[in-house]
């Protein structure tokens, strides 16, 4: 078997247990509603994780995407609720903003081989603060134009609804997957991630295919913010703090390699969903606290880095001991 | 030649700290005017020196680490544990010095767990202290309970709010550590096995440096350091705050280092720069609040000090400044 | 010249071939400097279409750096290159690539992360709706394959099968995106017999196609098998473009060596010194895949000189004895008693020193000063806590930079600014000073100017008067013939002879590098 779909394996199966072990404790938890509203929830979330798969199988990190959810959300809401903007043209606006803010990352990291956790920590600070000195209060929206989006729904079966937000979540993860897994440039992703002196011997534009990569973190992290703000119809500078350190959770219990070169976008989504379960776990409890949500992440995060070692450490050897039979 | 090299190291960062220090004059005339109070120092400078002390804590702890290639990411996780332990021990009624040693040996526990998985398990030190720095602040809050866990014990209040001859108790502690572990590595040859480690791993151990032991000595440190600036904060608000504590000081510590002249390439450090960087960062600080910006404007502020000292230490700038340095002796 | 004289004998190409235009690629005196090193200095190669070509020469001898001016990675300092006879300018492999020339590094220079036939067409992935059609990839990766004998999933991770697959991968790649011209750079260092049969069928294969081979190898054997040409570089000059047809090894090993002289006469200048008190004894010691099991005693004040081609095993030997690379096998005793030498720093507490070959990855401390260089492994012998003052470590500097000569303008600069030869000289005074009993030398003498030569030389004999024991590998017969008192000759990882007294001479030595021995076996795994 692909060595590399081991640890996405054993991410299906921890998941598929997880669940029936939740709900055999708390049989509620397997109805339509539930599902529908994990999927509204880390909407946001999901969304942001796509593009950190993106960064993360280059080699890469992208420790910004927090901030820039929580600048978008500013940025959209003082368009709107202060200037009079119709939400459309404001997602247009944030979405160029945020292109522009992932290039110059990109930028900064090919041609200063600076590296990238250092590049998108100042972007961080740059995301947040710039946000902060925009406004320090949380700007309430109301619009007609997200009321109608958040009314939005398809009701499932069992009284579930599937939101417009869960279908976008959805939605990038199936246009993604496609991008990674059946373009060139997915290609080029993976053949940076895998070996950069490789990757241009062969012919990847690398200066380009960075920045490219840091765009689509930064444009994801924008879309995950106007999520965020239609989900809670506010802009607020200090929202979704630490979204970045989730975000790489999914992406790694997904089982992306942290290092680079292997991932699955699908990967990402049951990991996004196995956080998603454990927050509804603890709801659903009642006496157990959010904070296990972190350290539940942390240990899976744990987890899965000495799992990829030992799999390809062993593959490796592998490699070196060839016709010992 | 060293010693020339390194005052001019001292006038860069130095000089840097009093530009900052003057701006704020500038902004707000009483900045240099320090009283004595109660037994104690009290003005602006003083509170710089109070309120830096802990990032200067933590950049101590950091310095040593990003000079063998490494970073250390959990620190402010560490701090949010630490604080935490103290705190919860001297509410279930155990004596200050229990709580701090329990602190301390939880710090050293977290620089042992990040030193094992970097120097023995090879795994790269960015995802390998993200670990913690992901369950730590859950781990925090699990000890607290969820809550902020207040107390009143005079000596960790001491610790956090006291004074000695004067200064802070945090001035003294950080000055005491930047002194004790500047020694600890220059009058031993550690400093030294530090450098060597981070220019050139195999040449050092070829050269018989223990380079996996060191790795796991100097996170250590860095958990240390950690955990005694979670204790300081904590007595400074009378209370362990697991969300809060510490809360993106990683990147203070690391940003104190980079000024301090730390390439994140390895090699060189100097731990009294650090602690001068640290004061800069909390100067600019001070400063933006003075002046009266929101403080959220200090982090645009100091995104754009890391991209200036980047663009420096580049590969590319080197390169650039080569050319002209070239093109200067091609002329002469 | 030589070149056109080779090319009318490849009888294949007839009248046509005499003249300039006969090659597919050609090197026209090039040259190439790095700082104050002459790494190539006007060089001719010329490359026929339907012939391998073979390329030899000792590390530093310039292969390297004719390699990379050929796929572009180089610009030359002087003279031209031409492909079919016109005059080119190759900015970089990718754009050597368009005229036709690919290379297959050692390395092998592919995503191991990623499928076979992803590895084939990256950057030329079939598309269909702006989609790669991967079945489309995987059915033409197939059949591609099959012309190599390949008969593998298309789909599964390249990093999973055989370097020599990879490497056949590889060859596919190149051949199929460049197609006039294949650079083959030491394809074969780390296959395994059968697998590099597989790969010169391939080779042999695609010489018949008319393509025009350069291979790189230090295995003479795969010379002799493969190659119809070869071209012989030493310390950055041509020694001679030749049929191999017209060559015998003992020729081929002279002229790599670069011993022209006559063969009989010049035994060892100096008499062998009665030395009787054992230092170090090494019973049946050997790692798996590294170094076949050895046996050798090294007695105080001599020097044992190790012979052979890079690639021979000479510098695994180093490794093992130093506890780098610990042996599995066999024991080691020094003056009767056994010892681990499971680490550098055990060795090193036993009185061990070793100086790499790679001076730049495993010797220096770059950014570190010349003093600290020189006092590192004493103070790491000393152990963290019994530090060396500054002014300690002054006196040590001077006294043993001063001992082996080292031109600094200062003992605090970083030795990264100093020459090669002082580089090296540093990290020989690094050893001297933790007073050694047992001396390692990787080729301390390759890529360093004459006087820092001379030097090291001048030091060699002075340490092995002294009392120490000293291990020396060198590619400079001449050298290893005027200090050594022993000399062992190891070829294909295998410690193959052990010559002394009378024995010490060039021509016996190269004799013995170059015997193709019956015990010669590859299957060093076993």
């Amino acid at each position: 078997m692909n060595r590399s779909l081991r640890p996405l394996l054993a991410t299906v199966v921890i998941f598929a247990i997880a669940y029936a072990a939740a709900v055999m404790q708390f049989p509620a938890l397997f109805s339509t509603r539930v599902l529908g509203n994990f999927l509204t929830d880390n909407a946001f979330l999901g969304i942001a994780a796509v593009g950190m798969t993106v960064v993360i199988i280059s080699g890469g990190i992208d420790l910004s995407v927090g901030a820039v959810i929580g600048f978008t959300g500013v940025l959209v809401a003082v368009l709107v609720t202060w200037l009079g903007v119709h939400p459309l043209l404001a997602f247009a606006i944030a979405f160029v903003v945020a292109a522009a803010f992932g290039a110059a990352m990109g930028l900064v990291i090919h041609y200063l081989e600076v590296p990238a956790f250092i590049v998108t920590l100042a972007g961080m600070f740059l995301a947040r603060g710039g946000a902060s000195v925009i406004t320090q209060d949380s700007v309430p929206i109301d619009h007609p134009f997200y009321k109608m989006i958040t009314s939005l729904y398809f009701r499932l079966p069992g009284g579930g609804r599937l939101t417009f937000l869960g279908l976008t979540m959805i939605a990038v993860f199936i246009i993604g997957a496609i991008l990674v897994h059946r373009t060139r440039f997915g290609s080029y992703v993976y053949a940076l991630g895998g070996n950069t002196t490789s990757a241009s011997l062969m012919g990847v534009p690398v200066a380009r295919t960075t920045i490219l990569i840091y765009m689509l973190s930064s444009v994801l992290a924008c879309l995950a913010g106007i999520v965020f703000s239609l989900y809670t119809s506010a802009g607020y500078p200090l929202a979704a703090v630490g979204v970045e350190l989730d975000a790489i959770g999914a992406v790694v219990i997904g089982g992306t390699l942290l290092t680079g070169g292997y991932g699955f976008v699908f990967g990402t989504f049951v990991g996004v969903m196995l956080l998603g379960l454990v927050q509804t776990y603890i709801i659903f409890d009642g006496t157990l606290s959010s904070w296990w949500t972190k350290i539940v992440i942390g240990f899976l995060l744990f987890l899965f880095i000495v799992l990829q070692r030992l799999v390809f450490a062993a593959s490796a050897q592998g490699d070196k001991a060839p016709g010992r039979a | 030649m060293n010693r020339m090299a390194l005052r001019n190291v001292v006038n860069t960062q130095t000089v840097a700290l009093v530009g900052v220090l003057l701006l704020n004059w500038v902004l707000f005339p009483g900045f240099f005017r320090i009283e004595w109070q109660d037994g104690r120092l009290f003005g602006s400078l003083i509170d710089v020196l109070n309120r830096g002390a802990p990032v200067a804590i933590l950049a101590i702890g950091m310095t040593p680490v990003i000079a063998t290639k490494g970073v250390d990411l959990s620190v402010g996780a560490v701090m949010a544990m630490a604080g935490a332990v103290a705190a919860s021990l001297v509410v279930a009624g155990y004596p200050a010095w229990i709580a701090v040693s329990g602190a301390l040996a939880l710090g050293l526990a977290c620089g042992i767990w990040n030193g094992i998985l970097v120097a023995l398990l090879d795994i790269q030190p960015i995802i390998a202290t993200l670990v913690l720095m992901v369950a730590g602040r859950g781990i925090a809050q699990l000890v607290t309970e969820g809550s902020i866990v207040t107390f009143s014990d005079p000596t960790l209040v001491f610790i956090g709010t006291g004074s000695f001859l004067g200064f802070p108790m945090p001035v003294v502690i950080a000055f005491a550590l930047m002194v004790l572990v500047t020694l600890a590595v220059r009058k031993t040859a550690i400093g030294l096995f530090i450098e060597a480690v981070g220019v050139n791993r195999s040449a050092a151990t070829l050269a018989g440096i223990r380079s996996r032991l060191l790795l796991i000595v100097v996170y250590s440190i860095s958990g240390l350091c950690a955990a005694t600036a979670g204790i300081i904060v904590a007595g400074d608000i009378r209370g362990a705050d697991a969300n809060n504590a510490g809360l993106w000081l990683e990147l203070d510590a690391i940003l104190a280092a980079v000024i301090g002249g730390a390439s994140l390439l390895g090699g060189r450090f100097s731990i009294p720069m650090s602690v001068v960087g640290a004061l800069i960062i909390q100067a600019m600080n001070t400063g933006i609040l003075v002046s009266g910006f929101p403080p959220e404007f200090n982090l645009v502020v100091k995104a754009g000090m890391i991209t200036l000292i980047l663009m420096i230490q580049s590969p590319l700038a080197g390169h650039i400044l080569g050319w002209f340095g070239r093109g200067k002796r091609g002329a002469a | 010249m030589r070149a056109s004289g080779a090319a009318m004998s490849i009888g294949k190409l007839g009248r046509s071939a005499v003249g300039e235009s006969a090659f597919r690629m050609e090197a026209r005196g090039v040259s190439k400097v790095f700082g104050a090193h002459r790494a190539l200095d006007h060089v001719d190669f010329g490359l026929l279409p339907g012939e391998v070509h073979a390329l030899l020469g000792e590390n530093g001898a310039g292969k390297s750096t004719l390699i990379k001016i050929l796929t572009g990675a180089y610009q030359p300092d002087g003279g031209e290159i031409l492909v079919d006879g016109a005059p080119v300018v190759l900015n970089s492999p990718l754009h050597a690539q368009t005229f036709g020339i690919g290379t297959v590094y050692q390395e092998v220079n592919l995503l191991p992360n990623r499928s076979v036939a992803e590895n084939l067409f990256l950057g030329h992935q079939p598309t269909r709706f702006g989609l790669v059609d991967r079945r489309r990839m995987e059915r033409e990766s197939r059949g591609l394959l099959a012309r190599y004998g390949l008969d593998i999933d298309p789909g599964s991770e390249l990093g999973l099968h055989s370097v020599a697959v990879q490497q056949i991968v590889a060859i596919a790649r190149a051949v199929q995106l460049s197609g006039k011209v294949l650079i083959l750079d030491e394809p074969t260092a780390s296959l395994d017999r059968d697998e590099v049969r597989r790969l010169f069928e391939v080779i042999a294969n695609l010489k018949r196609e008319g393509l025009a081979i350069v291979f790189i190898t230090h295995f003479l054997d795969q010379v002799f098998a493969l190659a119809d040409r070869v071209t012989i570089l030493r310390n950055g000059k041509l020694v001679d473009t030749c049929r191999l047809d017209a060559l015998t090894r003992t020729e081929l090993v002279r002229k790599m060596l670069g011993k022209d002289i006559s063969f009989s006469g010049s035994t060892s200048l100096k008499t062998e010194r009665p030395t009787t008190e054992v230092l170090l004894n090494f019973e049946n010691f050997g790692r798996r895949r590294s170094v076949r099991p050895f046996n050798l005693t090294v007695h105080k004040g001599e020097v044992i000189g190790v012979a052979g081609l890079l690639g021979s095993g000479r510098t695994e030997m180093a490794r093992i004895m130093f506890g780098i690379d610990p042996a599995d096998e066999g024991r080691a005793t020094m003056k009767g008693a056994p010892v681990g030498l499971r680490s550098a720093t055990e060795a090193i507490a036993l009185g061990f020193g070793f100086c790499p070959e790679d001076r730049k990855a495993d010797g220096i401390l770059g950014e570190l000063s010349v003093r600290e260089n020189i006092v590192i492994a004493l103070q790491g012998k000393l152990g963290w806590f019994r530090a060396l003052n500054r002014d300690e470590q002054l006196d040590l500097a001077g006294q043993f930079g001063e001992a082996m000569d080292i031109r600094a303008a200062s003992l605090d600069m970083p030795v990264k600014l100093l020459s090669g030869g002082n580089q090296q000289k540093v990290i020989l005074a690094r050893w001297l000073a933790t007073d050694p009993a047992f001396l390692i030398l990787d080729e301390p003498t390759r890529g360093i100017d004459v006087g820092a030569h001379a030097e090291i030389v001048r030091t060699i004999n002075r340490l092995r008067d002294d009392g120490m024991a000293l291990l020396v590998i060198s590619s400079e017969i001449d050298e290893v013939v005027a200090y050594s008192s022993r000399v062992v000759v190891m070829r294909d990882r295998e410690m193959v002879a052990e010559l002394r007294g009378e024995d010490i001479n060039p021509g016996v030595i190269v004799q013995a590098i170059a015997t193709h021995g019956e015990t010669a076996h590859h299957e060093a795994a076993t």
